[in-house]
């Protein structure tokens, strides 16, 4: 009876997005009279941080202080339709709509700063810090804020735009089943250490090392953040949460936290992250997402670090204690494999 | 149903209600005193999101009958901050990243309170202990851990 170490490693591919039938997402601009802009939109922060990557996306394609962007996602009622926060789309499909929206307000933004200036659009630029000039001349200056002003009071124009970005519907080859579910990529490698006990079958975690490549990282903090939580979710998925045993039936399935069990902050392991950024053509300022793959390699390394550890296979989620010591029993006693 | 009358200090002011037989404090506070911090989550302390500290003690307010904390005083999240300035340990959430969904949090920074005004300077073994009552979905424990640690010692600096 010991406790024995094992290691374990998996690699994966992530589709961002889905292809149900195509997938587009909606993005509204438009400039208040304060020279501030707002971004209209149906998609779902929830914590991942939807509104802040927009935001940037929204600021840097207008040329404007990311102080003078706001997100509104308040109703998928009334804003412009989106598929959904989900299938790690969210930075990618809606980050490419507010980047067309932005765009198309900047154009009307230049075209009436210019006739502020008296100058041409096409000799204007704007510095980022809420103000537009001629290029070359930055004396020749309005801020965004007058220009907003004048548009709606002088003008008659809306600062505004409009975006929608569309994946469209991918056909399957008949003849070869071929198909292009996904325009871009992500990519893992995930190497876990556990440590399992074979007189209770308990799991443990020990460390994990892992290497993400999700384009470019728009916001590095909230990348690791969402990689940091991520990962606590696929040892929760791999060790700790299920609907079982009927799911989707729901008789005799957990009722509360005391059955429907997740690892707790003292359950969890040192993490090391590496971020990869190899920017993707057709991403929001090459961006693609990090969304579900944060949690996926987890389970395949910790189920391949299982079979490291004592020499079992385990084929079905989440690996409880009992699955362990049952299938340790069945194989007559661990059996560690070649140390990795 | 008879009501009872209830008075207690509610973040450092006196309040003074009257409750049904059987009510809890999570309600008290959310429905008859508006203090929306302390969240609902499970209802039957197996998430921490409704912790409150009564004396200073770390409680969980869905448990709490609220007749049991007449002429007693219930800190909650909405009493940390003074006025516009945060309190070091929702300075250091913040810092930290330590809330996503930002459901747990409320629960989350009581119990650390909890924790530094007993401790001043944890190890990181004892802020798992302390927070160990508390269920985080998003973040994986680790930036909130860090975030109490970084208070904590954030807080020695100061002083």
């Amino acid at each position: 009876m010991a406790k024995h170490r094992g290691r374990g490693i998996a690699s994966i591919n992530y589709p961002i997005g889905m292809n149900l039938g195509g997938d587009p997402s909606q993005a509204l601009v438009h400039s208040n009279p304060s020279g501030k802009f707002t971004v209209s939109l149906s998609s779902i922060d929830l914590g991942q941080g939807m509104k802040s990557v927009t935001r940037q996306i929204c600021a840097e394609t207008l040329g404007v202080p990311v102080e003078d962007v706001y997100v509104d996602t308040a109703d998928s009622d009334t804003g412009p339709h989106c598929m959904g926060s989900f299938a790690s789309r969210g930075t990618h499909r809606v980050g490419n709509a507010v980047m067309a929206a932005a765009k198309e307000a900047r154009g009307v933004m230049m075209e009436a700063a210019a006739e502020e200036l008296e100058v041409n659009a096409a000799d204007l630029e704007t510095d980022g810090r809420g103000n537009i000039h001629v290029k070359g001349a930055p004396h020749r200056s309005i801020s965004t804020k007058d220009v907003a002003i004048a548009a709606q009071f002088k003008q008659g124009k809306t600062i505004s735009g409009r975006g929608i970005f569309l994946v469209p519907l991918s056909e399957v080859n008949p003849e070869t089943g071929e198909m292009s579910p996904a325009t871009c990529y992500a990519h893992a490698c995930l190497v876990a250490e556990v440590e399992v006990d074979d007189e209770t079958g308990e799991v443990a975690m020990v460390r994990m090392d892992s290497a993400y490549e999700l384009g470019r990282a728009l916001n590095p903090r909230l990348v690791e953040q969402q990689l940091v939580g991520g990962a606590w979710m696929g040892i929760s998925h791999a060790l700790f949460e299920t609907p079982e045993p009927y799911y989707p039936d729901p008789a005799h399935g957990p009722r509360d936290f005391v059955e429907y069990l997740m690892p707790g902050p003292g359950d969890i392991c040192p993490h090391d992250i590496a971020v990869l950024e190899r920017p993707a053509a057709d991403g929001p300022f090459g961006a693609k997402g990090p969304g579900e793959m944060c949690a996926n390699p987890v389970l395949p390394a910790v189920a391949n670090a299982i079979f490291n550890a004592v020499g079992v296979r385990m084929d079905e989620l989440p690996i409880t204690p009992e699955k362990v010591l049952r299938a340790i029993k069945a194989q007559g006693g661990a059996r560690p494999q070649a140390r990795r | 149903m008879t009501k009872t009358a209830l008075q207690f200090r509610h973040n450092g002011r006196d309040v003074a209600l009257f409750v049904d037989g059987g009510v809890n404090l999570l309600v008290a506070l959310r429905e008859l005193i508006g203090d929306m911090t302390p969240k609902f989550g499970c209802g039957q302390g197996g998430c921490g999101a409704c912790s409150v500290l009564i004396d200073g003690e770390l409680h969980l307010s869905c448990l709490t009958l609220a007749e049991t904390v007449n002429g007693r005083a219930v800190e909650t999240l909405d009493g940390l901050k003074d006025g516009p300035n945060l309190h070091p340990l929702q300075r250091a959430f913040m810092e930290q990243f330590a809330a996503q969904c930002g459901y747990c949090t409320p629960g989350m920074l009581m119990a650390a309170k909890a924790l530094l005004d007993r401790n001043p300077s944890p190890s990181r073994a004892e802020v798992i202990e302390a927070i160990s009552g508390n269920i985080c979905r998003c973040t994986g424990y680790e930036p909130i851990i860090n975030a109490v640690l970084a208070a904590a010692s954030g807080g020695r600096a100061r002083a």
